[in-house]
């Protein structure tokens, strides 16, 4: 039989546990999937890159694991790529002129997880350039991704086309990569769970580097389930990264919770919402009440340092990325534009081939980083680094998960944040997240109408727990989505709105 | 700004000098609020989940073919990158 038109609408453990079973074949799911992708995907701008040969390769390989006997716990589930992870024979362009053309010569240890676990490559999707922004509107590519619930609207960032592509039911789950707030942000603004592991969790091998001390790749997906069973099959030590954790992994799929009972949720007083919009203010006091109702005590804790978390990420991050994005000088991959002599071959490659955003990075990066001011800004950063992530360990000794908003605002308009920090803003409290390495995800936690809009937006609650306990922060996520329903209760409208 | 964009082999335009000379003047009056933080008796943080150096036995592992690699490359010649002139010619 041919698979349903809605396939992409299913979850993964549906479409899973149908091909497992034998209902559905993985090839049909690729011809439901090819039907309504490129079409759907003309207005929502997710992706770069169809990859529907590679599509059909790999759900003959599922097909006959199935045939075989094996159980695959993503068989036949259809997944988008951020575009900055390597996959073999395919284009892997950052979303930055210097990498546009650029063929990835192997696969990343994330992605080939995913795909060896019964994962179907639909293609690889749209990025703010190197991971760099909030909104996707840094990608220096042709695409622009719009928000699948309001397509004038950004659809945030920087993994901005794998979030879109989940929340606009082009893809059943996606891979993100996220530095300080790269897959929360984004998931909050397009209605989907948007997971970052702890930092080392899963492999950052072939995954192209922007910030090495932040950068976690995680899941994309449309409920809690999903992401938990994404992350159970990508996770893990890789010798391949030398930063992958070597440390006993708990499975977490299986042991989502119903209720919160027995469990203390920090609300942190620095993170009180009194100020925001009052529609955005009663969105999270109404979560936070029921987190309450499903069990958990609510305590208040401080975090005093966590202010200093976008300062601090704006001196780390950019010195890492000058540091790492260095490799980008036309001799060994990517765009070269010829000079009289070697510098000037470097100075006009690295001119054309980054976007502003990313010249910005660098420059404030190498600034930091160089000879008399390497104490005062890079140190200085590094230390206020340990005392945002001390103030989380302190406040877990009081509660055993954190909740607060994912996102400053619900999605805006494009071109909104052309200040440069008016967007750094958005990321203010994923960021002092990242810093300590912590594991957290953003649940939908309702919608607002954002001021001069007419359409509901979604919103994301963060939830954060201590490194290591995914599990738990799953379990806990899965309750409340449980309880709340709230991706369920805003319908996509009709994507095809005539722009 | 020039001494930065240098030491980041960057080539900028006058313009490019002017507009992120503000915005970079911009981002480092942000960033100093930190001052306020007294860090004196707080070690830096690298890296946050504690790690140690990795290694592995010294013996060959695979990896792409040098064909493969310079496949990627704008410019290869006789199995090298090949790239401008590095050093001056002699007067």
């Amino acid at each position: 039989m041919a698979a349903p038109a809605d396939i992409l609408t299913r979850t993964a453990r549906e479409i899973a546990r149908a091909v497992n079973a034998r209902e559905l074949t993985a090839a049909e799911i690729v011809d439901a999937v090819i039907a309504v992708v490129p079409e759907r995907n003309r207005d929502l701008g997710a992706y770069l890159t169809l990859t529907p040969e590679l599509m059909r390769e790999h759900a003959q390989g599922v097909d006959a694991r199935i045939a075989a006997g094996e159980t695959l716990s993503l068989a036949g589930v259809p997944v988008a790529i951020k575009d900055n992870m390597c996959l073999r024979g395919t284009l892997t362009t950052c979303g930055s002129k210097m990498l546009e053309t650029w063929i990835a010569p192997y696969t990343g240890t994330a992605v080939e997880r995913l795909l060896a676990a019964g994962g179907l490559p639909i293609g690889k999707t749209n990025m703010d350039e190197f991971a760099m922004g909030s909104s996707c509107e840094n990608s220096a590519l042709w695409a622009t991704t719009r928000n699948p619930y309001d397509l004038d609207r950004v659809p945030g960032g920087s993994s901005g086309g794998s979030a879109a592509a989940v929340g606009g039911a082009v893809a059943t789950i996606a891979l993100g990569s996220d530095t300080g707030g790269s897959i929360r942000e984004p998931a909050a603004f397009c209605n989907v769970v948007g997971f970052k592991p702890t930092y080392g969790r899963v492999s950052r091998y072939g995954l192209i580097a922007f910030a090495s001390s932040l950068d976690q790749i995680g899941p994309f997906a449309r409920t809690v389930e999903d992401a938990a069973l994404t992350y159970d099959a990508i996770a893990g030590h890789d010798p391949m990264d030398a930063t992958s954790l070597n440390a006993p992994l708990q499975s977490t799929v299986d042991h989502l919770r119903t209720d919160l009972r027995g469990l203390r949720v920090g609300i942190v007083k620095e993170f009180a919402t009194a100020d925001l919009d009052a529609a955005i203010d009663a969105c999270y006091q109404q979560a936070y009440a029921d987190l309450e109702h499903l069990g958990a005590e609510l305590v208040e804790v401080e975090l005093p340092t966590a202010k200093y978390g976008l300062a601090t990420y704006y001196l780390i991050a950019p010195a890492e990325c000058s540091s790492n994005l260095a490799r980008f000088d036309g001799v060994r991959y990517g765009l070269r534009v010829d000079g009289a002599d070697v510098g000037e071959m470097y100075e006009k490659t690295r001119a054309a081939g980054f976007g502003p955003e990313v010249k910005r990075r660098i420059l404030i990066g190498t600034y930091a980083l160089s000879s008399g001011y390497y104490d005062a800004y890079y140190v200085k950063a590094q230390k206020a680094r340990t005392a945002i992530a001390d103030d989380f360990k302190r406040a877990f000794a009081r509660c055993d998960l954190i909740a607060s908003p994912a996102a400053s605002s619900p999605a805006f308009t494009f071109n909104a944040k052309s200040d440069p920090v008016a967007m750094y803003l958005m990321d203010y409290y994923t960021i002092p997240v990242s810093l300590a390495g912590l594991p957290s995800l953003s649940v939908p936690c309702g919608a607002v109408v954002p001021e001069g809009g007419t359409l509901p937006m979604p919103m994301g609650l963060q939830l954060a727990s201590p490194l290591f306990t995914e599990r738990l922060l799953l379990g806990a996520a899965h309750a409340y989505e449980r309880a709340t329903q709230h991706a369920a209760k805003l319908p996509l409208p009709q994507i095809a709105k005539a722009k | 700004m020039r001494h930065v964009a240098k030491l980041a082999r960057l080539a900028l335009s006058d313009a490019e000098v002017i507009q992120y000379g503000s915005q970079l003047a911009g981002l480092l009056t942000f960033v100093d609020e930190l001052r306020e933080l007294d860090t004196e008796h707080v070690g830096a943080t690298a890296q946050v989940v504690e790690s140690r150096n990795v290694v592995r036995p010294d013996a060959l592992a695979p990896c792409l073919s040098r064909d493969e690699v310079l496949g990627a490359a704008p410019q290869a010649q006789n199995g090298f990158f090949r790239v401008p002139m590095i050093i001056a010619a002699a007067e």
